[in-house]
């Protein structure tokens, strides 16, 4: 209640149960292997055993009896034989060439699961093997460069003039998102040629566009349905795409549904993963801590085929420089091609690998110098004001230092890495470090101007409905969206539906992707919502010939003054009888006065940045080479937390996917086949690896985000890894400069440092 | 082989195969479909159902060896708001679902461990849920929710 007695709504900035949470922690939720299609049958994939070579011959065994079984190859495409995104490079089914292990050569389906297992042991495929190239700092081909320079003549001064010059090379590898449902996704014929889609995925209109250029159908012939989707990561951004296309030319040469549903193993060795990376630093830096200058070389392995390639590089390099001011630098990177299965989105998108080598260079740095490594983060954090090495001015909402200073006093960062320091005995020896980091909020660069988002609301007789593609994969995303139509129009959250993201009847808003959906959708919603309550504001004015500017909704209720005119229920019914519906679409308007040039990579590279400082303690055991994560803190500056449970979730569940990057997870390759495909010897972290997370939510306000809001999705994966790094460091005076430290690593440079 | 057995207090009978996964039974041949398959190897823990008062992977468990057992999976648990259902109001309340997959699993060893009456501490809980995997939460929200529910049953 205000000071008036009227209520008010504030659904914004409160925790109201997910609107999916009833159903999903009683099992009633369907997930796409959940749901039974008239007739399914089931689809399976003929895959490549080698890394690099020429397809001789494709054989189904002439002995083996085939009938109830479809089969499909490259032949059988009636459009382009393309994934469609970025660039068109990669096959839907290699034909000739294979250029990487597990590459998608055929398609079978049959309407038992052990018949088609059995089927595929009668699919000859015979490869004449090529050399392949697996060491991505000997491709010789780039899918992009990169060169970002910012006062060229000035660095060579800096180097000229330093204090010292501190060089370091960290390497990172590939990790796998893991979500626990694998990708399905099932294929339904039409009468029109075309296929209806449903399937577990983030972005339904990338299926569309790829299903479109496959099956050379027009858009109408198309409808993409996400279905309540067991986490995604990035993992289902793009690869939903292939499994759709794969599923749906076996739908339509049977006639019939065809699901296909990974197995586990499949699903890790196939899919895409987190680029691994090599990243060397070289660093002027003054006596008192001043970064003058740095040049910064970055490789990333993109894997066979483009994919995001491009796009997860640039965002690496837009943040190679860490949350540092640089007076001077040259920031160079490569993404390059080898023959291993293609490398892709995962949260984060670049970051955490350009994040965790600036980092701990910067403990490099502060161990040379004899400094804080606090204090080195402070002294030259990013203010306001302050221009990145893109000519970026940070002109609003930048909390670096706030982030920082709020983690390390949490954590009693100074008094314990004192103590920690001390200890010179004992088997098990204490550590605490920090990181600080940045994370660009939405598409980069002119990305969100090229994808002019679409979403909206249409009135319903009890309150709103949303209208948006943005799928809900754990984060929330439906929640905060009745959530901000709830605030804009004055109603409960209870009365606002969230469509289901189907590309037929929803509009365009865009991929769930890029830490953009609360910003960018979730804005254009609330836009959306306002204007619609500015209509019915003034609708309900003139039915009760009342003054339009008196008029306000709160709690459900139309008020003039502090006098209940209607309820909102009341107000939209009639609305509804007299013009039959109310449907509000905006589109997504960059803010004024931002501007990006691709060709020159100068300008403002992202909106806005959400800022992270992450303490970590931990405690290593140097005969075994085990170390245990005892305490997490992370504080972010979000712009606005408008649900601070899902937010404070996204931390958490950021923060220990991110120790899984630091301690233990890695796909292991030999002749580019990955070799650790199963849960068993891929580990994730468990509830026992997981230490106590305490997030720390910091609100300065974007100016131009909803409530305030920025992104968050991707920010605590970003700067976890790093801090352990350092905390490992504060505890054996050993800096492992590469990812995951796993026990054997650590042990062999504490030896080395003996 | 025809297979008798008690599913969430009915008795069931289904004709199988005797290898069949009893994840495969309960999910295609009773339309169980709340208990998941993350893995197909108990590694995961998203097919957990108690079996004869034992929690089990699903998935690990063949036909034959559950004839005449009592099985209970999360459709056999209370709704949220029922009169039991403290459990999976905490989770909802707590944000311990997030994509939602594996919330079954872990409701079902989250309620065997409360049976169990021992004290719910952080540690005894992050112990009773480490067959159990969970990408989303980072498992705080669920401990969370576990000792919210174990609260309220003390009481």
């Amino acid at each position: 209640m205000d000071g008036n007695g009227v209520p008010t709504t504030a659904a914004v900035g409160r925790s109201p149960a997910r609107l999916d949470g009833a159903e999903k922690v009683s099992g009633r939720a369907l997930y796409l292997d959940d749901i039974r299609f008239e007739g399914q049958l089931w689809g399976r994939t003929v895959r490549s055993n080698v890394a690099h070579g020429l397809i001789k011959e494709l054989r189904f065994d002439p002995a083996y009896d085939w009938t109830g079984i479809t089969r499909v190859t490259a032949r059988d495409i009636p459009g382009d034989n393309v994934i469609h995104l970025i660039e068109d490079d990669q096959p839907c089914l290699a034909e000739r060439m294979v250029r990487h292990c597990e590459e998608p050569i055929a398609l079978i389906a049959a309407n038992d699961r052990e018949r088609l297992d059995e089927a595929l042991q009668h699919v000859r495929v015979e490869i004449e093997p090529l050399e392949p190239v697996l060491d991505p700092l000997r491709s010789p081909r780039d899918f992009k460069k990169f060169l970002i320079e910012r006062n060229v003549e000035g660095l060579a001064n800096a180097f000229a003039n330093a204090h010292r010059v501190v060089e370091g090379t960290y390497v990172v590898r590939h990790q796998e998102q893991m979500y626990i449902e694998p990708n399905a996704v099932c294929a339904t014929p039409r009468d029109d040629g075309g296929v209806t889609l449903h399937g577990s995925m983030q972005c339904p209109y990338y299926v569309h566009r790829a299903l479109q250029r496959l099956l050379r159908v027009d858009e109408s012939r198309i409808a993409v349905i996400q279905t309540v989707t067991g986490g995604g990561f990035g993992g289902k951004e793009e690869y939903p795409s292939m499994i759709a296309c794969h599923a749906a030319l076996l739908a339509r040469k049977a006639g019939l549904p065809v699901k296909m549903v990974y197995r586990r193993d499949e699903d890790i060795a196939a899919t895409t993963k987190r680029h691994p990376a090599v990243v060397k630093h070289r660093t002027a830096v003054a006596r008192d801590g001043a970064l003058l200058g740095c040049e910064i070389e970055i490789v990333m392995d993109g894997g066979a085929y483009c994919t995001l390639s491009p796009v997860v590089a640039s965002r690496g390099v837009l943040h190679a420089g860490g949350a540092y001011r640089w007076p001077a630098c040259r920031i160079q990177a490569r993404v390059v091609a080898t023959n291993t299965p293609p490398n892709g989105a995962f949260r984060g998108f670049g970051v955490p690998q350009t994040i965790f080598a600036m980092e701990t260079h910067m403990e490099k740095i502060a161990a040379e110098l004899g400094m804080d490594p606090f204090e080195l983060r402070r002294k030259n954090a990013y203010l306001l004001g302050d221009e990145t090495p893109t000519g970026q001015k940070l002109k609003w909402s930048v909390a670096a230092q706030e982030v920082l200073e709020a983690a390390a006093a949490r954590s009693q960062y100074a008094q314990k890495r004192a103590r920690f320091a001390q200890q010179k005995s004992g088997r098990k020896r204490r550590g605490i470090g920090l990181s600080l980091a940045l994370h660009g909020a939405g598409f980069t660069g002119g990305g969100e101007v090229k994808l002019k988002s679409r979403a909206g609301v249409e009135l319903t007789p009890r309150g709103a409905r949303v209208l948006s593609i943005s799928t809900d994969i754990g984060q929330g995303t439906i929640t905060i969206f009745a959530q901000m139509a709830a605030e804009a129009l004055g109603i409960s959250i209870d009365d606002v539906e969230v469509a289901l993201p189907d590309s037929s009847r929803m509009p365009d808003s865009g991929p769930t992707v890029a830490s953009r959906t609360c910003m960018v959708v979730g804005g254009t919603i609330a836009k959306a919502a306002e204007e619609m309550a500015r209509i019915l504001r003034a609708y309900a004015a003139a039915l009760h010939q009342v003054s339009e500017k008196e008029v306000t909704c709160r709690g459900g209720v139309f008020y003039v003054g502090r006098r209940a005119l209607a309820s909102f229920g009341q107000v939209a019914e009639a609305y509804l009888r007299e013009h039959r519906a109310l449907q509000l679409i905006e589109q997504y308007a960059q803010p004024p006065g931002i501007e990006w040039d691709e060709q020159s990579y100068r300008g403002d590279a992202y909106v806005c940045f959400a800022w992270s400082g992450t303490a970590v303690e931990v405690a290593v055991d140097l005969d075994t080479g085990e170390v245990q994560v005892e305490r997490v803190v992370q504080a972010c500056d979000i712009g606005k937390a408008i649900h601070p449970i899902l937010c404070e979730g996204q931390v958490e569940g950021g923060v220990v996917q991110a120790l899984g990057y630091a301690l233990l997870e890695e796909l292991v390759f030999k002749d580019g086949r990955p070799q650790n495909t199963r849960m068993q010897n891929y580990v994730i972290p468990t509830s026992l690896d997981a230490p106590r997370i305490e997030s720390i939510l910091i609100e300065n306000p974007y100016p131009h985000g909803p409530h305030g809001a920025k992104g968050l999705g991707e920010l605590p994966m970003d700067g976890p890894a790093p801090a352990v790094a350092a905390a490992i460091l504060n505890a054996t005076g050993v800096l492992v400069p590469e990812l995951p430290i796993t026990p054997d690593r650590l042990l062999h440079l504490l030896e080395v440092g003996r | 082989m025809k297979l008798s057995l008690t599913v969430n207090g009915s008795e069931r009978s289904v004709e199988v195969p005797p290898l069949k996964r009893l994840l495969d039974v309960l999910r295609e041949d009773l339309q169980l479909t709340g208990t998941k398959e993350g893995c197909g190897e108990g590694e995961c823990g998203a097919c957990s159902v108690v079996l004869d008062g034992q929690l089990v992977n699903a998935c690990l468990v063949p036909a034959c060896q559950t004839a005449q057992a009592q099985v209970i999976t999360i459709e056999g648990l209370p709704a949220p708001g029922g009169q039991s259902g403290a459990l999976q109001r905490a989770f909802v309340e707590c944000g311990a679902a997030q994509c939602g997959i594996c919330t079954p699993g872990m409701v079902i060893a989250a309620q065997c461990f409360l049976q169990t009456g021992q004290a719910a501490d952080e540690r005894a809980v992050r112990e009773a849920l480490a067959g159990n995997l969970c990408r989303c939460t980072g498992y705080q929200k669920i401990i969370d929710a576990v000792q919210r529910a174990a609260q309220e049953q003390v009481e």
